[in-house]
C-alpha cells in the first residue's frame, strides 16, 4: 500500500467576480495529477511558483478539498476517513505561523493533545533537542526568531509521531544551519522508516535528499522519475538534442559530463522568472554545473 | 477516547488563551459592570422600585451579571476564531483529526467557562452594593449556562462568517450589543409601552436575562419555562446551524 495516492486530482477555483463578470472560467491549479509516493521513500515535489505544489499539499492535508480525484494517505481517503487520514500526517506549513499566547512548550503540548496524546513529555524534550529548541522551550513564540519559529512548525509537525511528513518548501528564507539542522534531523527519521514529502524550488536540496522527484508546471506533472534517471534524462535531452541554450542573454561555453561532445551554454547565474527550475547558483562555483542543468531549464520563451 | 482527549486539549488550549490576559478577558469586564452599577443604582435607587418592592441596585446586579455573562461568551470564540483565521495559525487546529463536533464543544465550552468566570466577577464585586436573594438557584445557573452556550455557539458562528475585524464589529456592535441592552437588563420590561413590551418579546436576549433574574426573585416578566423553552430552542437552532457551518469547513477550509 503507498504512503500517499494522488489520483486524477484536480482542483479549480471558482472564478472571482471580475472573471465571471468576463465571461472567464475559474483558475485550475491542479490538473488531473496521479502519482503514488512509497513507504519510507524521501520524495520531491518541484516546480516554480504557481505549479500547484501547495495546493496539492493543502488538499493532501484537508486544507481544501478537491474538484475531482481521490487522495488517500496509508491508504485513509483524506475526505471521507479524515481523522485517520490527519493521524498519518506531520504538515510543516510554507507560511511562518504561530500562536502569539503559548510558549514553545506550551505549543508542542497542545498540539500533541489535538492529536489524543497527553503524556508526550519524553518525545517534545527530544524534539526540542534535535531542532535546537532546548534553551527556548519556556520562551513565548513572539520572542523568537523567524528561524527559530520554523523549528517550531517541524516540531508542531512531528509531535505526535506520524508516519508521513510533510514539508513545504521548508527551508525557504532560512539559514545555512538550520537548513542543514533540519535536513539532517528529516534523513535520520526517513532512514528510521518515515515517508517524506518535500515541496522545494531549490534543485540542490531534491537531488541531494530525495530519491524520486515529481516536478508540477501549470498544475500538470511534467516529469516523473527517480532522481538520478531523471537528472539523466534532462542532461542527454540537453546535449544531444538541445546543444544550444534556449535562453537569451550573455552565457559561458563549458563543456558537457563526460562522454559528451556537445557544449552547452550556461546562463547568466540568476534567477530568471523565463526558466525553470530557477537557477541561482553563484557565478563562481560555474565549474560544478554540468551542461545538463543550464539547458535543461526549460524556458518558456521559446 | 482519543476523539475526547482531542477536543478536551482545544478546550484547554481556549481557556488558557483567555486566561493569560485576564485583565483584559476578565477584569476589564467586571470593572466595567461595576461602573455601571455606581452610576444606575446612586441615580435610580430611590426614584425606582422594581416588581413592587425590589430596589433598583438589587434588580440590576442580575441583569448586569447576566449581560457579562453573555457579552463575554460572545466574545470568547468569535475573538479567538477570528484572530486565528487572520494571523493563519488556525491551521494548527485544521490539521488535526478533531470532528465538528470537537471543535463546537471545545469553543463552546470555553465561552461558557469565560462568560461564567466574568458573572462570578461581577457577582461578586456588585453584591458589596445590594443584599442578594438566591430564590430558585437552579433557574440561576440553567439560564448562566445556556445563555453564556448560546452567545458562545452565536461567536463561533460569527468567527466563522468574518473575514476581517470590522465584519465582526458589525456582528458585535450592531447585533450582540444592542440585543442585551434591549433585552430588560436595566429596567423590567413591564415598565415599557405596551408596543415596546411586545417588541421585547421578540428579543431572546430578555427570556435569557429574566429567567435569571427569575432565580434570584422568584418574579419575573415572563414565565421562567417559557424563557427556558425559547431560549432552550433558540440555542439548539443556532448549534445546528454552527455544527453545519463546522462539518463543510464554512471559510475556514478551502
Amino acid at each position: 500500500m503507498p504512503a500517499i495516492s494522488f489520483q486524477s486530482v484536480s482542483k479549480t477555483y471558482p472564478p472571482s467576480r471580475q472573471q465571471k463578470a468576463q465571461g472567464k472560467p475559474g483558475l485550475k491549479a491542479v490538473d488531473e495529477v496521479s502519482f503514488q509516493i512509497e513507504e519510507g521513500e524521501f520524495f520531491g515535489l518541484l516546480g516554480p511558483n504557481g505549479a500547484g505544489k501547495t495546493t496539492l499539499i493543502s488538499m493532501l492535508a484537508g486544507l481544501s478539498r478537491p474538484t475531482a480525484g481521490a487522495i488517500s494517505v496509508h491508504g485513509f481517503d483524506v475526505q471521507r476517513e479524515y481523522a485517520q487520514a490527519r493521524r498519518q500526517l506531520g504538515i510543516v506549513p510554507q507560511e511562518l505561523v504561530f500562536d502569539p499566547f503559548f510558549n514553545v512548550r506550551e505549543s508542542l503540548r497542545i498540539q500533541s493533545g489535538y492529536f489524543g496524546i497527553t503524556n508526550n513529555e519524553a518525545w517534545i524534550d527530544e524534539l526540542l533537542q534535535s531542532l535546537g529548541l532546548a534553551d527556548k522551550a519556556t520562551a513565548n513564540m513572539r520572542q523568537l526568531s523567524g528561524g527559530m519559529k520554523r523549528r517550531v512548525l517541524v516540531a508542531q509537525a512531528l509531535v505526535h509521531k506520524p508516519p508521513v511528513i510533510v514539508l513545504d518548501e521548508p527551508t525557504a528564507g532560512v539559514d545555512v544551519e538550520l537548513r542543514q539542522t533540519l535536513w539532517q534531523f528529516v534523513a535520520r527519521l526517513n532512514k528510521q522508516g518515515s515517508t517524506v514529502l518535500l515541496t522545494t524550488h531549490y534543485l540542490e536540496e531534491a537531488e541531494a535528499l530525495c530519491s524520486r522527484i515529481a516536478m508540477l508546471k501549470l498544475g500538470k506533472v511534467i516529469a516523473l522519475d527517480r532522481t538520478s534517471e531523471l537528472l539523466n534524462r534532462q542532461r542527454a535531452t540537453c546535449c544531444d538534442s538541445r546543444p544550444t541554450p534556449c535562453c537569451p542573454g550573455p552565457s559561458r561555453s563549458m563543456r558537457a559530463s563526460p562522454g559528451a561532445s556537445c557544449s552547452c551554454r550556461r546562463r547568466t547565474p540568476m534567477k530568471s522568472n523565463n526558466c525553470w527550475p530557477p537557477f541561482a547558483k553563484p557565478a563562481s562555483r560555474w565549474k560544478t554545473w554540468k551542461c545538463a542543468r543550464p539547458t535543461w531549464k526549460t524556458c518558456s520563451s521559446t | 477516547m482519543m476523539a475526547v482527549t482531542g477536543w478536551r486539549a482545544l478546550l484547554y488550549k481556549e481557556t488558557l488563551r483567555f486566561w493569560k490576559v485576564g485583565f483584559q478577558t476578565v477584569g476589564a469586564p467586571v470593572l466595567t459592570a461595576l461602573l455601571y452599577l455606581m452610576v444606575f443604582g446612586h441615580v435610580l435607587e430611590d426614584h425606582v422600585k422594581v416588581y413592587g418592592t425590589v430596589g433598583y441596585t438589587a434588580f440590576l446586579v442580575p441583569g448586569l451579571v447576566m449581560m457579562s455573562v453573555l457579552q463575554n461568551a460572545f466574545a470568547n470564540s468569535s475573538s479567538s476564531i477570528i484572530q486565528s483565521k487572520i494571523m493563519g495559525n488556525l491551521v494548527f487546529v485544521l490539521l488535526t483529526p478533531l470532528s465538528h463536533w470537537g471543535w463546537f464543544f471545545a469553543y463552546v465550552g470555553s465561552s461558557v467557562i469565560r462568560g461564567l468566570a466574568v458573572g462570578l466577577g461581577v457577582f461578586v464585586v456588585t453584591v458589596l452594593f445590594a443584599q442578594p436573594s438566591f430564590v430558585a438557584p437552579v433557574w440561576i445557573l440553567v439560564f448562566a449556562l445556556l445563555g453564556s452556550a448560546m452567545l458562545g455557539t452565536l461567536g463561533l458562528i460569527a468567527g466563522l462568517w468574518a473575514e476581517k475585524f470590522d465584519q465582526m464589529a458589525v456582528f458585535q456592535n450592531f447585533l450582540i450589543m444592542p440585543m442585551t441592552f434591549l433585552s430588560g437588563v436595566f429596567y423590567s420590561i413591564g415598565s415599557l409601552p405596551p408596543f415596546w413590551q411586545k417588541v421585547s418579546h421578540l428579543n431572546p436576549f430578555f427570556y435569557m436575562i429574566d429567567g435569571f433574574r427569575y432565580g434570584f426573585f422568584g418574579v419575573s416578566d415572563a414565565s421562567p419555562w417559557l424563557s427556558l423553552g425559547i431560549v432552550g430552542t433558540a440555542w439548539l437552532v443556532v448549534s445546528a446551524i454552527a455544527i453545519h457551518l463546522l462539518r463543510i469547513g464554512y471559510k475556514i477550509r478551502g
